[in-house]
């Protein structure tokens, strides 16, 4: 398994795929693409633990942790695209930029 | 060898498909991108020899969000028009954002002494996450169970059609 390659290859990975969440998180004015950054930028978190529970040795740890991750993610696309779909109703546009009745 | 192969054919389908989901002027494309980016994920997990979270990833993201966010692109209309705007926060401040965030992250991936150990774990991992989430992580296991109720619950009561008299 990876144990050839190391730890910071990983980490440099997660590196990229965080900078492109947050790069997407940051430009789209589309509030599904804002959610798709987000998670982009919670699998690069993930890959992060599952690297160091993988060089730390033996503990699980880290995988649990990665787990309670993917859980919250879920709750947070299924919370995030029902208001999405919400002020859809409301608006007829998910653009970010649009939706201001509540600016002062 | 074999492994280094591995990992970069599985990084370059992550990092290229994560590219289309940040760049692509289309939000359906960005949306079947981030498949093959979850999909590469997966492989990086199966990779670091974690096999229960890999399928966890496999069942929730591609099973469970990916369609759902499928779902919610196909439900709104005018999805070609909504397209990487300059207007409220342009390019250039988000890519120099991104950068300065990374350039000091880079910094301390390079410059740590990270601790690693020479053993590594291949077994399955399916019976040591089992002991932990009942034995020291059962308290957090089960309040998880109430997030999944509370947010079950409030997608269902913030998404559906009020009747208007």
């Amino acid at each position: 398994m990876g144990g050839g390659i190391g730890l910071e290859h990983f980490l440099v990975l997660s590196l990229i795929v965080f900078m492109l969440g947050m790069f997407c998180v940051l430009t789209r004015r589309n509030a599904i693409g804002i959610l798709m950054g987000v998670e982009l930028i919670l699998n690069s978190a993930n890959i992060n633990y599952l690297a160091f529970a993988f060089y730390g040795g033996g503990k699980y740890d880290g995988q649990i942790f990665a787990i309670f991750v993917i859980m919250l993610a879920a709750a947070e696309a299924v919370i995030g695209l029902a208001v999405v779909l919400a002020i859809y109703q409301n608006f007829r546009t998910i653009d970010v930029g649009a939706t201001e009745n509540l600016s002062g | 060898m074999f492994e280094t192969v591995i990992f970069y054919a599985l990084a370059a389908l992550t990092v290229g498909s994560a590219s289309i989901v940040a760049f692509s002027r289309n939000i359906v494309y960005s949306t079947f991108a981030l498949l093959g980016a979850f999909m590469g994920v997966v492989g990086i997990y199966i990779l670091l020899a974690a096999d229960f979270v890999a399928m966890v990833q496999l069942l929730v993201y591609v099973g469970g969000i990916l369609v759902l966010t499928i779902f919610a692109v196909m439900l709104t209309q005018g999805i070609g028009d909504v397209t990487i705007s300059n207007r409220s926060v342009g390019t250039v401040p988000a890519i120099l954002t991104a950068a300065i965030a990374g350039g000091v992250m880079l910094y301390a991936i390079a410059h740590t002494r990270w601790h690693q150990v020479a053993v590594h774990i291949t077994a399955p991992t399916t019976y040591g996450i089992g002991n932990a989430f009942l034995g020291e992580y059962v308290l957090p296991f089960e309040v998880a169970s109430l997030v999944l109720l509370a947010a079950l619950i409030g997608a269902i009561v913030i998404s559906r059609h009020e009747a208007r008299e």
